[in-house]
């Protein structure tokens, strides 16, 4: 794709540039897509029917809120340090979006072909953090600090047993960018990572249940990194009104919204890139029984967005099912059950790899 | 030519840039009429009660050291998890005993409570007395 730009361009910062600008031009609608889909997902589960209004069954919904949201007036408090509150939402978007820099969307499209891949989300996702925090404590307000120090809190814990589910699968593949773990994973789903990867032998089925147990930690940890229900008391609703973003309106809080989303995106991705084959599709590809080169790409990036809303979906889906937990149980599962036994999954299948 | 880092530095411009301009649209939109009650701190319509910067809970503080050093532990393991294999049962026993420590210390922090979101009571010694 980056050739294809700068061929285009005849520049090569200009056609980085162009390239650089495909995730934005395919996040904001999925992120707004994302928040119709929360809106009936919830009413279905609850057997109402949403926002109907708008569109038919209210798919402009979210763009009328888009729009509403831009003219809102933009209220900073007087007590509010001026500067950290409006550095906080470009801050938590920044660091969302440049976690897909190392995603790759289909085998044509990544945007930086980084050896670091999956080690530079992790570590970009710390600009969420960041954000997160500042924008707690530049509000001035009880519930916003109360609601950043909790989501800070519950985010770094719950990067580790996300960080040793994915040194597994480092050990498995012995490389860290993406697009070389989905590629390995190619043509049908058994060579996928949660069957026990590629390489077939008596090791690969031995793998399974640990990769399933993996699978089951970092979708856990993953909820929690981007304070999805059961994890969401930095925004426990009866308590905390709406934790760090309370103080937020207008276009700045859109930015919270927005970035949210594109991050339950970029979990979801992630973990469907490491376990799910990331682009890989299930079985075979038509572009390749039927001759033609130019399909594939498309069918990949096809299988990466349906993986990704897939996992989403899974995400809206358990909001419904599970009630919120306390803050010491959510230490608890964290520190107590998931960090152990993503231990001993670590160890277990460094073990096995090695006699393969 | 760009490096990948550089592509990366690309990205991080267009979020930032997108951002801003997003700001700048509404700025041009919106209205702006601040009265004193609309610039007020939140809190829930009440009259303000004291200083937002409460006593937080000094858990935070432990759980933040106790990320710090797991990370960093975490981190180092990366560049093991890569080229274990070349060195055979010894590259997977360097790593297993580096996991071994951290596991130690890991119990050491459980036992002294540490791990307890509510205040961990705090342990007599356990040293038996010797009956003379």
């Amino acid at each position: 794709m980056l050739e294809l730009f700068t061929e285009l361009t005849g520049n090569a910062l200009l056609g980085m540039i162009i390239n650089s600008l495909i995730p934005l031009v395919f996040v904001i609608p999925l992120a707004l897509f994302f928040v119709w889909l929360e809106r009936k997902v919830s009413a279905h589960m609850q057997d109402r029917l949403g926002p109907m209004i708008t569109g038919s069954h209210g798919w402009l919904q979210t763009f009328a809120d888009v729009l509403k949201l831009l003219q809102k007036e933009d209220i900073i408090p007087a007590d509010a340090d001026r500067k950290l509150f409006t550095i906080a939402p470009i801050l938590v978007f920044a660091g969302s979006y440049a976690a897909f820099a190392a995603i790759p969307f289909s085998s044509a499209y990544i945007g930086s072909e980084i050896d670091m891949g999956i080690f530079y989300v992790v570590a970009v996702s710390g600009l969420v953090v960041a954000g997160i925090l500042m924008a707690g404590w530049s509000s001035n307000n009880k519930y916003s600090l109360l609601g950043a120090m909790r989501s800070v809190a519950q985010i770094i814990s719950y990067e580790i047993p996300t960080v040793l589910v994915i040194l597994s699968i480092v050990v498995l593949a012995g490389t860290l960018n993406l697009l070389k773990i989905s590629e390995m994973q190619t043509a049908y789903f058994w060579n996928w990572f949660i069957f026990g990867g590629p390489e077939p032998g008596l090791i690969k089925f031995l793998l399974i249940p640990f990769m399933f147990a993996g699978f089951l930690i970092l979708y856990i940890s993953s909820l929690a990194e981007v304070n999805r229900t059961p994890f969401d008391i930095p925004e426990a609703e009866s308590e905390l009104v709406a934790g760090y973003h309370t103080e937020y309106s207008g276009m700045k809080f859109a930015m919270f919204f927005l970035s949210e989303y594109a991050n339950m995106f970029v979990v979801s991705a992630i973990v469907s890139a490491v376990f799910f084959g990331g682009y890989q599709s299930p079985f075979g590809y038509l572009g390749n029984s039927l001759g033609i080169s130019w399909l594939v790409p498309i069918e990949q990036f096809f299988w990466f967005t349906a993986k990704g809303i897939f996992f989403v979906f899974v995400q809206m889906w358990l909001r419904w099912t599970l009630p919120r937990l306390r803050v010491d149980q959510l230490m608890a599962v964290c520190w107590k059950y998931l960090i152990p036994y993503s231990f001993v999954n670590l160890i277990i299948i460094a073990f096995l790899e090695l006699y393969r | 030519m760009l490096t990948e880092f550089g592509k990366i530095l690309i990205f991080l411009l267009i979020a930032v840039i997108f951002v801003l301009i997003g700001f700048l649209t509404a700025r041009i939109i919106r209205p702006k009429r601040p009265t004193h009650e609309k610039l007020l701190t939140y809190e829930c319509g009440e009259e303000i009660q004291g200083s937002p910067w409460v006593k937080f809970n000094a858990r935070f503080y432990v759980v933040a050291l106790i990320f710090l050093i797991f990370d960093v532990e975490v981190v180092l393991l990366f560049p093991w998890a890569l080229v274990y294999k070349e060195f055979g049962i010894a590259g997977f026993l360097t790593g297993f005993l580096f996991l071994v420590i951290l596991g130690i210390g890991m119990i050491y922090e459980w036992r002294k409570g540490d791990l307890e979101w509510d205040r961990p009571v705090i342990q007599p010694p356990l040293v038996k007395k010797t009956e003379n």
